[in-house]
């Protein structure tokens, strides 16, 4: 018995392949095997001698079929470190390309002035690009022949003949979205628009279509102190540091009292870096609503009052993410857009931060 | 609009610093746009004594001096034939720049003999024109700067010029006594009074004038004075100096007197050689076509209603905006008109803008002079020309009436408070505006007839607020929305969001090209009418708005393509216009892709891109706004796409989602594009918003019985769609027929050059039982009829 075990086991262990382990399991433990021959002879034997002789032969048969088992997996798991060791590639080959597409910067940062005003509770409001001139500069209380309309640097669309209409005009500014806000909507409002404008203008700073976004909140009581409070926690969220701002007297047809303002920033080496320094930079016009444009948007002055103002988002984005070329903007070089453009995944939130 | 410091300084009793007058000016709305100051350029420049100067040992014109200067004495080779002992000059030491030379001094040797600095003359300091010798003072010490010595002899020459732009409310700052009343007003000393002139006249006014009845609107009052016997020359130094120094050019006294009150007191004035009228003036509105050759020296026909001085039935001058060359003053001038009119603003901005002139005295009497100073100006014009020409006054002629600007506003001081938020006193509210000119009368403020920006209530917050500063303007917090903030975009302005990252996660990189392009391009894109033409281009290239997003993205392919970059993915997200009227514009995003994948690799990738890349772009940017995943392909694409390579996505015939496909050859040819290039459009309004507000999906069924596939191969046409082939065989049991794919395709061969085989794979999911053998039987027979008797196809043996 002891001489059956020894032979199989030993057999086992040095069994070179699946075959011969197969071979040595039909010979041991098979219909025909030793072992099963052992087991036929049970019948013949005393009860007493089946008695010592069953378990011993269960016992080895058992202990053959767990050998043959544990050689299986050793033999496998040989043949698996060959064929793994065959198989052999050069990693540092390229991967497979993939395509990478990039957000441009006016729709990122666009984005994300969109996150920090929803905070503020403004909507987003839109109007069209071709404006008559009633929305575009009349209802803003700039007057068909006062010089405010010419420094407009206005692009006109032309008018068939015999057309006596005013000619309609590419909107100069977001402005005339307060107008079609108001007329809709009614006070109280909360609405910044974004999109492009237009101006008869083109050197090294200026581009004859840029983006703006405007802003405008109508209520009993919003002052120009409510505005710069809002300025400043845009500014401070839009640039992830705290942001002073300056006003600045000015004066725009559709504001009283009108003023620009200032970001605090440094210059350095031809850069701006925003929020730190002594040095002041003009970013964008404001003021509270003239009386006349509420009127114009149907809204009463006597009750109602608000602010406006409106900034380049194109701007911005130079600011922020040291762009240094407006014209670029619109020049589509392959290599800019790749340079400068954001993450197909990245949406600005708040929750999740909003800085590119 | 420029002035200097000293000029200021005639209407402005103040002892405030330039930097302080600067900051305020900008402070108050009027912002400086620049400052030259001479003394910037002259910092270091100090007078020094010459004590000796001998021969140059090697140079005939060379003078060796010995000069004592702050820092003791230095020895400086000089070549000025005034080089010489007990003169005092002004020493450029070495380090410093000399302006006029654009050279910076250093020690060095001139003909062996060491140099440490430089005597300099006026021009070389861009001082003047003197290059005589060096510059030789009076007086003076030793160590002085000699701006400081400048400043006490000759102020002029270190008189900072100061330019500030004038938003178009103020036209009172158009004149250096408007700035003053400002600065004053903030605090930054008091504005000296106008010296009042009266003239006694000694003669009647030999010229008459005449406003008639058309033009009386047009020019509310015209006053007028003949001074005989005047001797024109140059003007004196002092007047001069002022009006160089803000860039114009001195001609005569009596054409400098003018710009003198163009720019003192934003009071243009007209003076003419009154020898040269034959009798009277007539102010009229111009029939249209008169000629006048004006002081410009250039020729303008009038237009139709512009208000003219006519004279002997000729214009004599472009009332408000430039008179003629004919009529002005030379050297010879002996007998003079002096006008000064007011004029409606608007008739001068329209005539101005017809004619296209631009002079000093259109620019402001299209903002607004005073009124009511009319006449008087008239007198102190008077007074200054006899002052400095001599001659002898006429009585004042005058036709119209000073019109009458009067108007008051109520001061609601609280109303400070609620607009700007600011808490400001009454009392100082009232003072501000008392010292702008306002006249108080109880709580109405009555408007200084400069003003005519002062239009209401508002207005007198404005006028507080500016000049008590908005740097005092703290930040008030302002009510935010209660709870958790709201959605704030339109489903629209979703959509924009989501194409965009959706385009730029499929490869694509955006970009933003102008609203605007050539007339052929837009031609070829179904474009370039005149109703989306602009009136004023700015070039060419950018003459109509574009009706289509691929004609700036094909430019730009192929701006990129001159860089050096064949494999190119771009899109635009943005309106496109299909008219000129406002909204007749509509949302789109298209998607170009030229050459190939990427290129060329290791795994043997690259690909050139067809229209199945185009299909899937457009089909994802499609889901990517909620689309409905079934849509009819149709053919009939527009004619810039390729007419057999093209599709589009619709639902129905005549609604285009999108079109997807190779572009047109002679569209990219025309475009300058090399190579073929695919692309897609998608009409982002077009897809339906999906209807109520439920989020909530319907609910989740799978079906444990085992789905079964089977394939299925016909001949068909060549020109058959697969789509309704597919269709054919998905119709045939909604229920059971899961999917429909085609996973072959095998054009020509032997099947014959007109055919084409198209393989399908038809996935079975059994609802109630399994499927058996008859089962499949059965629907397999129902698809091959049905897909037989829809394409006129055969199965496949």
């Amino acid at each position: 018995m002891d001489d059956l075990k020894n032979k199989y086991l030993t057999a086992i262990l040095t069994a070179g392949d699946e075959a011969t382990l197969e071979d040595i399991r039909l010979q041991a433990v098979g219909k025909k095997g030793e072992v099963a021959l052992k087991m036929r002879e049970l019948g013949k034997m005393t009860p007493e001698e089946r008695q010592e002789m069953g378990p011993k032969l269960n016992a080895l048969k058992d202990e053959i079929n767990s050998a043959l088992a544990a050689k299986k997996v050793a033999l496998e798991d040989a043949a698996l470190d060959v064929r793994l060791a065959e198989e052999w590639l050069d990693v540092t080959l390229p991967s497979r390309a993939r395509p990478q597409g990039t957000i441009h910067p006016i729709s990122r940062v666009s984005e994300e002035i969109y996150a920090i005003f929803a905070d503020l509770g403004f909507a987003v409001a839109e109007g069209p690009q071709i404006e008559d001139d009633w929305h575009n500069f009349d209802a803003l209380n700039i007057a068909p022949h006062h010089p405010a309309r010419q420094e407009h640097d206005t692009f006109y669309m032309h008018r068939a003949e015999g057309d006596d209409r005013p000619n309609h005009v590419l909107r100069t500014h977001t402005s005339p979205v307060q107008i079609r806000s108001m007329i809709d909507q009614g006070a109280p409002i909360r609405i910044i628009a974004p999109g492009r404008v237009y101006r008869s203008d083109y050197d090294q700073t200026h581009t004859p279509m840029f983006h703006q976004v405007e802003g405008m909140a109508i209520d009993k009581d919003i002052s120009m102190a409510n505005l710069k409070w809002v300025l400043e926690e845009f500014y401070t969220a839009f640039f992830g540091t705290k942001v002073k701002t300056r006003f600045r007297a000015s004066h725009f047809p559709f504001t009283e009292p009108s003023a620009e303002v200032d970001v605090q920033c440094r210059w350095e080496n031809g850069s701006v870096t925003v929020g730190e320094g002594d040095d002041w930079l003009e970013v964008l016009g404001s003021g509270m609503m003239h009386p006349n444009v509420l009127q114009a948007g149907g809204i009463d002055p006597k009750q109602w009052q608000g602010f406006a103002f409106g900034m380049g988002i194109d701007r911005l984005a130079m600011l922020k993410y040291g762009i240094p070329d407006l014209r670029a903007f619109f020049d589509s070089d392959l290599r800019w857009l790749r340079h400068y453009g954001f993450s197909a995944l990245g949406v600005p939130t708040l929750a999740g931060g909003i800085h590119g | 609009m420029k002035f200097t410091l000293s000029w200021l300084k005639e209407h402005l009793e103040t002892d405030a610093s330039l930097d302080d007058i600067l900051y305020a000016l900008t402070d108050l709305g009027l912002e400086v746009e620049g400052v030259e100051n001479p003394r910037d350029a002259l910092k270091g420049f100090k007078l020094v004594k010459v004590q000796e100067a001998v021969q140059h040992p090697d140079a005939d014109k060379l003078r060796v001096c010995k000069v004592e200067t702050d820092e003791g004495m230095t020895q400086i080779v000089c070549g000025a034939p005034n080089a010489r002992a007990g003169i005092t000059a002004v020493l450029a030491k070495p380090g410093m720049y000399i302006p006029g030379l654009d050279i910076t001094i250093s020690v060095g040797k001139i003909r062996g003999v060491e140099s440490h600095g430089m005597m300099a003359s006026m021009r070389e300091l861009n001082l003047g024109e003197d290059h005589d010798g060096i510059i030789e003072l009076e007086g003076g010490e030793i160590g002085m700067e000699f701006a400081d010595y400048l400043a006490q002899t000759d102020p002029s020459k270190v008189d900072p010029v100061i330019e500030i732009a004038i938003t178009p409310n103020r036209p009172d700052a158009l004149g250096v006594h408007g700035i003053a009343r400002d600065l004053a007003a903030r605090g930054l000393g008091t504005l000296k009074p106008l010296k009042v002139e009266t003239v006694e006249a000694t003669f009647a006014n030999p010229i008459s004038v005449e406003i008639t009845e058309a033009a009386k609107d047009g020019c509310y009052v015209f006053g007028g004075r003949y001074i005989r016997g005047v001797k024109n020359g140059p003007s004196p130094m002092w007047l001069q100096d002022r009006l160089t120094a803000i860039g114009l050019r001195p001609i005569s006294i009596l054409v400098d007197v003018t710009n003198f009150f163009t720019y003192d007191r934003n009071r243009p004035l007209h003076v003419f050689d009154a020898a040269t009228v034959k009798g009277g003036l007539v102010i009229d509105r111009a029939k249209g076509g008169e000629e006048l050759l004006a002081l410009d020296e250039k020729t303008y026909t009038m237009p139709e209603g512009a208000m003219c001085i006519f004279a002997g039935g000729k214009v004599e001058s472009i009332g408000g905006i430039m008179g003629g060359e004919e009529t002005g003053c030379s050297d010879e001038t002996v007998d003079v008109f002096v006008e000064a009119a007011v004029w409606n603003t608007l008739d001068i901005a329209k005539a101005g803008r017809a004619l296209k002139v631009n002079s000093d005295a259109r620019y402001r009497n299209e903002r607004g002079i005073d009124p009511a100073y009319n006449m008087q100006a008239l007198d102190d014009a008077t007074a200054m020309i006899l002052a400095l020409c001599g001659g002898e006054a006429s009585e004042v002629v005058m036709a119209g009436r000073v019109p009458d600007v009067s108007r008051a506003y109520r001061l609601d001081t609280d109303r400070v408070q609620s607009l700007v938020g600011m808490d400001i006193a009454p009392a100082r509210q009232v003072a501000i505006l008392e010292s702008l000119g306002f006249v108080m009368d109880g709580d109405m403020a009555k408007v200084p007839s400069w003003r005519p920006d002062v239009l209401g209530e508002a207005d007198l917050v404005e006028e507080v607020a500016r000049v008590e500063s908005l740097t005092h303007l703290a930040p008030k917090a302002m009510a935010r929305p209660a709870g958790v903030a709201k959605p704030i975009l339109t489903p629209m302005q979703v959509r924009e969001s989501s194409v965009r990252h959706q385009a730029a996660a499929l490869g694509y990189n955006e970009c933003v090209t102008y609203s605007f392009v050539d007339e052929k391009s837009a031609k070829l894109f179904g474009g370039g009418t005149d109703a989306v033409k602009l009136e004023n281009p700015i070039s060419s290239e950018m003459s109509h708005m574009r009706p289509d997003l691929l004609i700036g993205l094909l430019q730009a392919a192929a701006r990129n393509q001159a860089r050096g970059f064949a494999d190119l993915s771009l899109f635009e997200c943005g309106p496109a216009f299909h008219g000129g009227e406002p909204g007749e514009q509509h949302l789109q995003v298209a998607g170009l892709l030229v050459g190939a994948s990427g290129p060329k690799d290791v795994h043997g990738a690259r690909r050139v891109m067809d229209l199945y890349d185009a299909k899937a772009d457009a089909e994802a940017v499609l889901a990517a706004i909620g689309a409905p995943a079934k849509a009819q392909i149709l053919r009939d694409t527009s004619p810039w796409f390729h007419p057999g390579r093209s599709g589009k996505i619709c639902l129905g015939p005549k609604k285009v989602l999108a079109q997807f496909g190779e572009l047109h050859p002679k569209v990219l040819k025309e475009m300058g594009v090399k190579g073929t290039a695919v692309a897609f459009t998608v009409y982002l309004e077009e897809t339906p918003l999906p209807r109520g507000t439920k989020v909530a999906r319907s609910a989740f069924f799978t079906n444990d019985l085992q789905a079964v596939e089977r394939d299925f191969a016909f001949v068909v046409d060549k020109s058959v769609n697969a789509l309704d082939l597919v269709n054919a065989a998905a119709g045939v049991d909604k229920v059971l027929i899961e999917e429909v794919r085609v996973f072959d395709e095998f054009i020509g061969g032997s099947l014959g050059e007109d055919k084409k085989s198209l393989a399908i794979t038809v996935r079975l999911q059994p609802v109630d039982a399994t499927l058996k053998d008859k089962d499949l039987e059965e629907i397999s027979a129902k698809i091959v009829a049905k897909v037989e008797k829809a394409t006129g196809g055969t199965l496949r043996g």
